[in-house]
């Protein structure tokens, strides 16, 4: 049974924890916020992307599409993007991207394929080198990076870019959290090499009109992809940048709960102790006066 | 009086203009263009250089763009741009530091093709600066 002084230090120490998940629960609100309105911000760019993407991409005759679109007609060598977050502390919001990363990578190895990885993020690096240490051929950090920029993204997409250009691998995917709520983050898998266009958008661009193309649509279509391969990756940068915000409130705010929780318990076990003590006490002092 | 019609100046990070405006000046790959309204639709890669920006009530705006696309319909006009700033937010550190980057890539360039481009952008970059920060 624990003496009443390591009850009191216990009661202490959980009401220290506790004191510190709050601050940064509140810390993680703030920057939820801000990481929203930036993934906000970025909206409107990456939609009419997508949007002159789906148009000139049907104006392209599919045999003049630039690699980066039509692909290297080969699913020999994957590259698999895990971006996460820099931080722990944030439930399970890392080891689900992480999970969804190794089972792709499980099903690849499985069908014979190469496998390479490209780890953002030092939580997925941590998460993936115990199993697939010798797959990773890089990792990006982002660790001193306080506001993630659009250069942040566009250094990633360089480096996948250069790679491509080597041969180094013939199908890229990106593997991030996609930001649903605070209470939700869904991981998501997302090909981006060779550019997946999506067919349904085609129809939904404004006119028929015919356009002009200045340089040439396939000059213009090669500039574009690199261009929203870096917009894909600062979407996805930023959409767990939310999410870990969003993951970390919860966690937090959670833990807070359950301090609170232990706290009340080991107040309970206290009062309860102090009272036998006393008890104690009185029944020592009654019974020692009724011996005389 | 021209026609006014709907101009968005959209970077990565934000969404910097979007008013009507009277006409609008793009530095295209293949030459500075005037837009006015009802242009036949036409999509050109942008070159860095200065956006300039004639508001409907009049009264003018310019911006820096360090390479993009630009998207005009009859109705309206999008440029995408990679980084964009307002001429008076610019500053010459970060215009040295982006000539620097360029510098560093044409170095750096492993094949021919690469080479040019990047000298390409890095002559482009320094015309641009002797443009619009006079010595």
């Amino acid at each position: 049974m624990a003496s009443l002084k390591d009850l009191r230090n216990r009661i202490a120490s959980v009401k220290a924890t506790q004191k510190i998940t709050k601050a940064m629960q509140m810390v993680a609100a703030a920057k939820l916020k801000r990481a929203q309105e930036a993934a906000e911000a970025a909206r409107p760019y990456a939609e009419r992307m997508g949007a002159v993407l789906a148009n000139i991409a049907g104006a392209v005759a599919g045999n003049d599409a630039p690699p980066l679109m039509a692909g290297t007609g080969k699913d020999d060598t994957h590259l698999l993007v895990v971006c996460t977050a820099e931080r722990g502390l944030c439930g399970g919001f890392n080891s689900q991207i992480a999970k969804l990363a190794r089972e792709h990578i499980r099903a690849l190895l499985g069908q014979g394929k190469t496998v390479k990885v490209l780890c953002v993020g030092k939580k997925g690096y941590d998460a993936l080198r115990r199993d697939y240490s010798k797959h990773i051929i890089d990792r990006v950090d982002l660790r001193d990076v306080k506001k993630i920029g659009f250069e942040n993204a566009h250094e990633i997409a360089r480096k996948v870019i250069g790679l491509f250009d080597k041969g180094e691998f013939d199908v890229c995917t990106l593997f991030y959290s996609e930001f649903q709520s605070v209470m939700s983050q869904v991981p998501t898998a997302q090909q981006i090499i060779p550019a997946a266009v999506p067919a349904g958008e085609e129809a939904a661009t404004s006119s028929d009109a015919v356009y002009e193309y200045e340089p040439e649509a396939a000059a213009i279509l090669a500039d574009l992809i690199p261009r929203n391969i870096s917009v894909q990756i600062f979407r996805a940068l930023l959409e767990n940048a939310a999410g870990e915000m969003g993951a970390k409130m919860t966690a937090m705010d959670s833990a807070t709960r359950n301090a609170g929780e232990m706290i009340d318990k080991l107040s309970i076990t206290y009062n309860r102790q102090r009272q036998a003590q006393i008890t104690k006490e009185l029944i020592e002092i009654i019974s020692g006066a009724e011996a005389l | 009086m021209a026609d006014a019609f709907k101009f968005d100046l959209v970077s990565p990070e934000r969404l910097l203009f979007s008013q009507e405006v009277e006409s609008v000046v793009i530095p295209g790959t293949e030459g500075e263009m005037t837009v006015m309204a009802a242009h036949a639709p036409t999509m050109t890669n942008i070159k860095p250089g200065v956006v300039t920006v004639n508001a409907a009530g009049g009264g003018s705006e310019r911006y820096v763009v360090f390479g993009g696309f630009a998207d005009i319909l009859p109705e309206g006009c999008t440029v995408l741009a990679e980084s964009a700033v307002h001429v008076d937010e610019i500053n010459r550190e970060d215009l040295a530091r982006r000539i620097q980057e360029a510098r560093e890539d044409v170095a750096d360039a492993e094949d021919d093709h690469t080479r040019t481009r990047a000298e390409e952008f890095l002559a482009q970059l320094t015309t641009l600066e002797g443009a619009i920060l006079p010595a």
